[in-house]
């Protein structure tokens, strides 16, 4: 499936998904809302897997991101959605450009460890401090958008409609930005970078770009999360949580950018399923299916899509 | 006429092992010029020095009356000097055609190319007639890490060249290639750069190569230039042929 075609297709799903928040049930929105949002996360994972690189610490600005939502809310009041994701971009982004200094310097497990390290670090912290509620974490009023604040019933709905037009804002220009030549050094840079140098091109500041995109996906995913649960807590930094953003990563596969979100809708169903009705043994379930994606699938589940236009 | 590059004193030693003595030379624009001397006489430590790889201990590298010493490769790549290498530096998962679109890519879209598309018709363009002048549009679509050597060496010269370089840097352009390959390489790389006005240095361990196609030619001998002339007599140089051609190219050459 060509981008242009993969950008239209996001078009219409993603009208398609803030229209029918509007008629199915509350659970089915709410489900849609936090996948699309965590898919936005793996979007950002995405774009540094293409180059080989593989963060286990994304958790880091999905915190950050719902952080600066909750802390708006905290102390200056804020509920405003359009301002709430653009704090939570603000905050992440920062976070990772200045982290992504001593990152951009390190490949592998390096980086992966590295960047699980400075998750962890900000799990501790926030676990610690009172002033950012400590374990518990706090509560977040329902949001409004731009002045206009939607009934306890349609809530979840007019949110739903917001975080598909992020989805599709954001899948645009990460499209974008793949197509160009900064896109296109993914596996270039994995096969050789002192061919990069040698065109006159910094390796460290394309992957430093790479890791900034991926802090701000990060941080627009944590902040719509965190509107849309209502609640924030040290877990959203924890390292199962960026465990969770590589599972779905690995579930989608890198080929578009609709497969994070695809991935991402997948993985939550599942998920909630496998918790209604096998509640013991969920996480096996999820194993199993990720052992049997890797195994059958390894480009992951996007690649049934392209099997099938092969085919054709 | 000032010269283009201008390197005075270079000295470069790794431990105790000295890889370059004292290198000074100067070289004028359009000249061909070709390096020779034995494995470890210091060749591409200085090509490496030149072209910012390795830092000199000690010296100065001027390139059109600017001092480079010691930049970072990008820096000396944006400022004009090129360079190809021994063992061929590609993209070796994506096509040959890639390989060039991507260099062009680089060199033509800024310091922050986040947002023009690659793939786009001038480009496009561009890169059909680079692999056409030299000679390679018949592997565009195969991967650079399947094709053979000889055009494995072309795709690592030609992406050197899409800076539009006025120096361009060849260490061992012909090397791993097969004898009938080698004069064609060479001529079809010598007329692709000619048809951009660009000076050549170009490290040659093949003497017939070296006849044909330097202007000038310089010996390196144990980390300094023992010899620096016009091809024919520093061929013909005893003190060259006996430590840097050898015994071989001797009964060769009377043969």
């Amino acid at each position: 499936m060509s981008s242009d075609r993969t950008i239209a297709g996001l078009c219409v799903v993603a009208v398609a998904l803030a229209v029918a928040g509007f008629f199915v049930p509350a659970w089915m929105v709410f489900i849609g809302v936090i996948s699309l949002a965590k898919g936005l996360v793996v979007l950002g994972l995405m774009v540094l897997w293409r180059t080989g690189l593989v963060s286990f610490g994304q958790s880091l600005y999905y915190a950050l991101g719902a952080y600066a939502v909750g802390l708006a809310h905290l102390y200056w009041g804020l509920t405003d959605a359009f301002v709430g994701v653009l704090l939570g971009v603000a905050v992440a982004g920062f976070g990772s450009f200045v982290i992504g200094f001593l990152l951009a310097r390190y490949r592998d497990l390096f980086f992966a460890m590295l960047s699980l390290a400075f998750a962890m670090i900000l799990y501790g912290v926030l676990v610690k401090s009172e002033a950012l509620g400590s374990t518990d974490g706090f509560v977040i009023s329902v949001p409004t958008f731009a002045g206009y604040a939607p009934g306890a019933d349609t809530a979840q709905a007019v949110l739903l409609a917001f975080t598909a037009a992020v989805v599709l804002a954001s899948a645009y220009l990460i499209d974008r930005y793949q197509k160009s030549t900064a896109g296109h050094l993914t596996t270039a840079i994995r096969d050789n970078e002192i061919r990069v140098e040698y065109l006159g091109f910094s390796v460290r500041q394309a992957i430093h770009v790479k890791y900034v995109l991926a802090g701000i996906l990060g941080g627009a995913g944590g902040a719509l999360v965190a509107m849309a649960v209502g609640h924030i807590d040290p877990d959203m930094a924890y390292w199962t949580t960026a465990g969770e953003f590589v599972f779905v990563a690995i579930l989608s596969g890198t080929a578009s950018v609709a497969a994070p979100f695809f991935g991402s809708i997948i993985f939550e169903v599942l998920r909630s399923y496998a918790m209604q009705y096998a509640a013991h043994v969920w996480h096996m379930v999820l194993g199993v299916a990720l052992l049997l994606i890797i195994m059958f699938l390894p480009d992951g589940l996007w690649s049934l899509f392209r099997k099938r236009a092969r085919a054709h | 006429m000032e010269p283009i590059l201008d390197v005075q004193g270079l000295d470069k030693s790794f431990g105790s092992v000295v890889a370059a003595a004292d290198i000074s030379v100067a070289v004028a624009r359009d000249e061909i010029v070709g390096i020779i001397g034995a494995n470890g006489a210091g060749k591409t430590t200085f090509v490496n020095m030149v072209t910012g790889y390795i830092k000199p201990s000690r010296g100065a590298i001027r390139f059109g009356g600017r001092d480079i010493t010691g930049l970072p490769p990008r820096s000396i790549i944006n400022a004009g000097i090129s360079r190809s290498f021994q063992v061929p530096q590609l993209f070796a998962t994506v096509t040959a055609f890639d390989n060039v679109l991507i260099a062009l890519g680089i060199a033509q879209d800024g310091r922050f190319p986040v947002w023009r598309p690659l793939r786009r018709a001038d480009l496009v363009e561009l890169t059909t007639q680079i692999l056409e002048r030299f000679g390679i549009a018949g592997h565009r679509h195969q991967l650079a890490g399947k094709v053979s050597q000889g055009v494995r060496k072309l795709i690592d010269i030609a992406m050197a060249t899409v800076h539009r370089p006025q120096l361009l840097l060849l260490d061992e352009p012909t090397s791993g290639v097969s004898v009938e390959e080698k004069f064609a390489i060479m001529d079809v790389v010598v007329a692709a750069l000619r048809e951009q006005k660009v000076t050549i240095l170009f490290v040659e361990h093949d003497m017939e190569i070296v006849a044909r196609f330097a202007t000038r030619l310089l010996a390196f001998y144990e980390g300094t230039i023992v010899a620096d002339d016009v091809p024919q007599r520093v061929i013909a140089d005893p003190q060259v042929r006996r430590y840097i051609i050898g015994e071989r190219y001797r009964h060769g050459a009377h043969a």
